[in-house]
């Protein structure tokens, strides 16, 4: 016994761009298994979808603006990816969460054809090309007179400054402080999202709440509108203060991206694919050009995974797979990877402006066109592990995991036949 | 030097707290403080508190305490932090602080429990089920009266497999079978070696006691290590120095102690006999389910036309090998398997049997509960006897380990 097993793909990490590539690839017919160290940025992300917010000025029409920023940048994701493709995915993404486990839960917006624009916790106006139903009516044109409801039990979520800020920006919005008792030491979104399943508290909710709006059309309150059932629990909410209501996207724990995940990972398992959680790949098994396994720290003893195919989904510089030491070396951890885009020794790897464009920051796993890792003709890179993009500064983060995500097991289909031969 | 001692730092427990970002992912997922504010929550009482721990120093906080140790933060910690391990460090500390209740000193103890209540099983069976007798020991002890109680087989697995000789084949298997095993669901036992025969071992029973998991749980690190020690020292022996001869085991969160928990909680890592014993463990699933993937498994399977429900317990998880009993109840033609994805069932251990505890177990397992009244499942396959124990007070349905079912469509 080596504590060896075989499958026709491994897909490292369990963020957005592992769960779809790994859906993906076992949709296509082939026996998955994604090994991820813990879940991905999903549960601190706003889980809404943006494709591309700044490029660098706002975006209003994400699709043509998408083209031009392939062309002008032939090592931007979406210039290795195409824009026909980010359209497929976003179409399979709409069609995965509604098939999903949420029922009536869906993503909507302009999508690649108008952006929408929504507000964040500290009242900006976020640009995302897909959000959650529950975020909807939160879209900036459609907003009239507006009530930003909080509780000062959330810490992290202050109702003035949110209403303060969109009525700087010129929208009409004012801050209504409610009351709970939440009774915790760490009150924050989850928790309440779990008592907004409980139809009866809700109705307590809205029983407090509703005496204090006035000639309001929309309320915002932060996103916590539950986890079983949020879309029953929206309908539930305006029914009953019969006003639009809306989710803004809070600090972290995200409630928004736990739905997401739930919603990603029920499709794996509806696919056949299967998930080791816990496991952190450690490295891998070369021959000549190609790893033939990756070694996971499991319990006791390192256990090896063996496939023709894999995929590096193991996020960038955040999820801790890509580290910069004190050496100032830049490496990715698990395969030792080149990368690219690592200013070179001498240049500034930082500038002091936090929230400026960094020179550190579109560093990547270096890939050829077809996202295969230099070096490593069977490995393939998705996600936030991809160099060439600024996600932070574009918006684009989550529209990158996604559809290099879907392209990725194109690729592999591709490349193998279909992937279910592989193993052949 | 210093950069080895820089690098044991950061492996452990401890060390492994400054990798902690507060994302509060390891809040989103912690089944007890999602249930009750008595538990502040794993980032709270783990990372967070830990920095006011200071060695020697009276401990900052009784809810970690209210901690049930089901390890579900550290597997989904993206940052790799040992919270669950700190916790478990932080709960010995405060019992040492503030002294261990009666209860906890005897409940951890199944292997002297077994033993008193094997001969006499009858009765103590009768007793157990008597109203009043729970009452008086929720009284005196503090085990709650409606807490999930194991049935005393009223035989020991071991004196079965004392009693028979397995076939020498060339590979060897040493059965770990733990103390649920021995005292409460020999059965189970049997099954795991006719199943292991079945697919070519010859298996081993050494004399054997408990892991000393309870004891680690309720804080009691002195008695666990010396526990969990004599049963390394014990499997070991019956390795007989062979490189090629596994260790296996039924009991998911038994095997964990062995393969992980001892080194990383108790702080045994430099014990070269418990290293050699917990790199040799697998878990009984997980050993099948690589012989399946080399080929070597038997697929003689009959078909079984039933619809199961299959819970992967908290330590089983723990592992970090995934849920290899999914893929080996596919392999049985005619078997529905329903994977419910609820995390805990609320027990982990001897937590749930506790009274000012019990509540808040019932209250974990709700959901888990829920999700297997709704599949439609007339059984739930679980690979920890006290999850088995628990799902089936909240349910009323029968539970049994994965093997069973493998064992019937084998029919063996
Ligand atoms: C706080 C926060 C806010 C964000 N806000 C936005 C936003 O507003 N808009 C936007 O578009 N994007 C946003 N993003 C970015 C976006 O979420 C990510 O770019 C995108 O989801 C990338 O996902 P990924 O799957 O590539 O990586 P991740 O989600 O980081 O997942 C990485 C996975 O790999 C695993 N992993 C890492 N190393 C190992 C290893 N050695 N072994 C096994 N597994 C490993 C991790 O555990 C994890 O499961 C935000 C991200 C964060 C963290």
């Amino acid at each position: 016994m080596n504590r060896e097993l075989h499958y026709d793909a491994v897909v490292i990490g369990a963020g957005v761009a592992g769960l779809v590539a790994a859906t993906r690839l076992a949709q296509g017919g082939a026996r998955v298994c994604v090994l991820a160290r813990g879940v991905g940025s999903t549960h601190l992300a706003p889980g809404t979808v943006d494709v591309l917010g700044y490029a660098p000025d706002a975006v209003r029409e994400p699709g043509p603006a998408l083209e031009q920023l392939a062309a002008s940048q032939p090592g931007h994701p979406y210039a290795l990816v195409g824009a026909g493709v980010v359209a497929d995915a976003l179409d399979w993404f709409v069609a995965t969460v509604q098939a999903g486990p949420l029922p009536g839960y869906g993503y909507v917006g302009g999508g690649l054809e108008l952006g929408g624009r929504y507000p964040s916790a500290l009242g900006a106006l976020r640009p995302s090309a897909l959000v959650p139903v529950t975020m909807a009516a939160g879209e900036a044109q459609q907003l009239g007179r507006l009530c930003i409801v909080g509780t000062p039990a959330l810490r992290d979520f202050h109702p003035s400054l949110c209403a303060a800020n969109l009525a700087a920006a010129g929208i009409d919005a004012r801050a209504v402080p409610v009351e709970l008792e939440l009774d915790r030491a760490d009150a924050n979104t989850l928790g309440v999202a779990r008592r907004f399943d409980d139809p009866g508290w809700r109705a307590r909710f809205c029983a407090r709440l509703a005496p204090l709006l006035g000639g309001e059309d929309h309320v915002g309150l932060p996103a916590m509108l539950g986890l079983r059932d949020p879309f029953g629990a929206l309908a539930d909410v305006e029914q009953r203060l019969g006003r639009r209501v809306f989710e803004i996207p809070t600090l972290p724990p995200s409630v928004p991206g736990m739905r997401l995940y739930e919603i990603l990972s029920s499709a794996l398992r509806a696919a056949g694919g299967r998930l080791v959680l816990g496991a952190e790949v450690v490295s891998g098994r070369w021959s000549g050009g190609r790893v033939e396994a990756v070694v996971t720290r499991a319990a006791g003893h390192d256990r090896v995974y063996a496939a023709p195919w894999f995929v590096l989904a193991s996020g960038g510089f955040a999820s801790g797979a890509i580290e910069l030491d004190s050496h100032w070396t830049a490496r990715e951890r698990i395969l030792g990877l080149p990368l690219r885009g690592v200013p070179p020794a001498g240049e500034p790897r930082f500038v002091p402006e936090y929230a400026s464009e960094q020179p550190l920051a579109r560093a990547g796993v270096a890939v050829g066109g077809d996202l295969r890792a230099e070096g490593a003709d069977n490995v393939l890179v998705c996600g936030a592990a991809l160099p060439g993009a600024a996600p932070w500064r574009e918006h684009s983060g989550e529209g990158i995991a996604l559809a290099s995500a879907f392209r990725v097991a194109q690729v592999v289909g591709e490349l193998a036949g279909s992937p279910a031969e592989a193993t052949a | 030097m210093t950069d080895l001692l820089e690098l044991a730092e950061h492996e452990s427990p401890r060390g492994s707290l400054d990798h902690c970002v507060k994302c509060t992912i390891c809040e989103t997922a912690c089944p007890v403080s999602n249930v009750t504010p008595l538990f502040p929550g794993p980032k709270y009482a783990g990372p967070q508190a830990e920095r006011y721990r200071v060695g020697g120093e009276p401990s900052v906080d009784a809810s970690v305490d209210y901690c049930s140790g089901c390890g579900i933060c550290t597997q989904v910690c993206p940052q790799g932090v040992k919270i669950a391990e700190l916790n478990a460090r932080a709960r010995d500390a405060l019992k040492r602080d503030r002294g261990v209740p009666v209860r906890d000193r005897i409940i951890t103890r199944p292997t002297a429990l077994g033993r008193l209540g094997t001969p006499a099983a009858g009765l103590a069976n009768f007793a157990l089920g008597l109203r009043p007798a729970r009452i008086a020991a929720e009284k005196l002890l503090g085990v709650h009266r409606d807490a999930p109680m194991p049935r005393f087989a009223g035989r020991r697995f071991s004196r079965w497999a004392r009693g028979r000789t397995s076939p020498a084949t060339g590979r060897r298997a040493v059965y770990f079978h733990g103390c649920g095993t021995e005292y409460y669901e020999p059965e189970t036992g049997e099954q795991v070696v006719a199943v292991l025969e079945h697919n070519g071992f010859e298996v081993v029973v050494p004399s054997q006691d408990c892991c000393g998991l309870p004891l680690q749980s309720s804080g009691l690190f002195d008695d666990a290590r010396r526990t969990v020690l004599r049963l390394a020292r014990a499997l070991d022996g019956a390795l007989g120095g062979d490189p090629d001869t596994v260790i296996v085991g039924n009991a998911t969160s038994c095997t964990l102690m062995l393969k992980r928990e001892a080194r990383e909680i108790l702080g045994l890592e430099d014990d070269p006999v418990l290293k050699r014993v917990s790199e040799r463990v697998y878990d009984i699933c997980e050993l099948l389910l690589e012989l399946h993937d080399r080929g070597e498994l038997r697929t003689d399977f009959q078909p079984v036309h039933e619809t199961v429900a299959y819970h992967a317990p908290c330590q089983q998880q723990g592992h970090f090998i995934g849920k290899p009993a999914l893929e080996l109840l596919a392999l049985v033609p005619g078997l529905e398997v329903r994977e419910l994805t609820a995390r805990c069932c609320g027990i982990a251990g001897t937590y749930g049997l506790k009274a000012e505890k019990y509540e808040i177990a019932m209250a974990v397992g709700r959901e888990l509960f829920g999700q297997i009244e709704g599949s439609g499942a007339g059984s739930v396959a679980c690979d920890s006897e006290t999850c088995r124990w628990q799902i089936t007070h909240g349910t009323g349905r029968p539970s049994a380990h994965p093997i069973e079912y493998l064992h019937r469509a084998y029919g063996l």
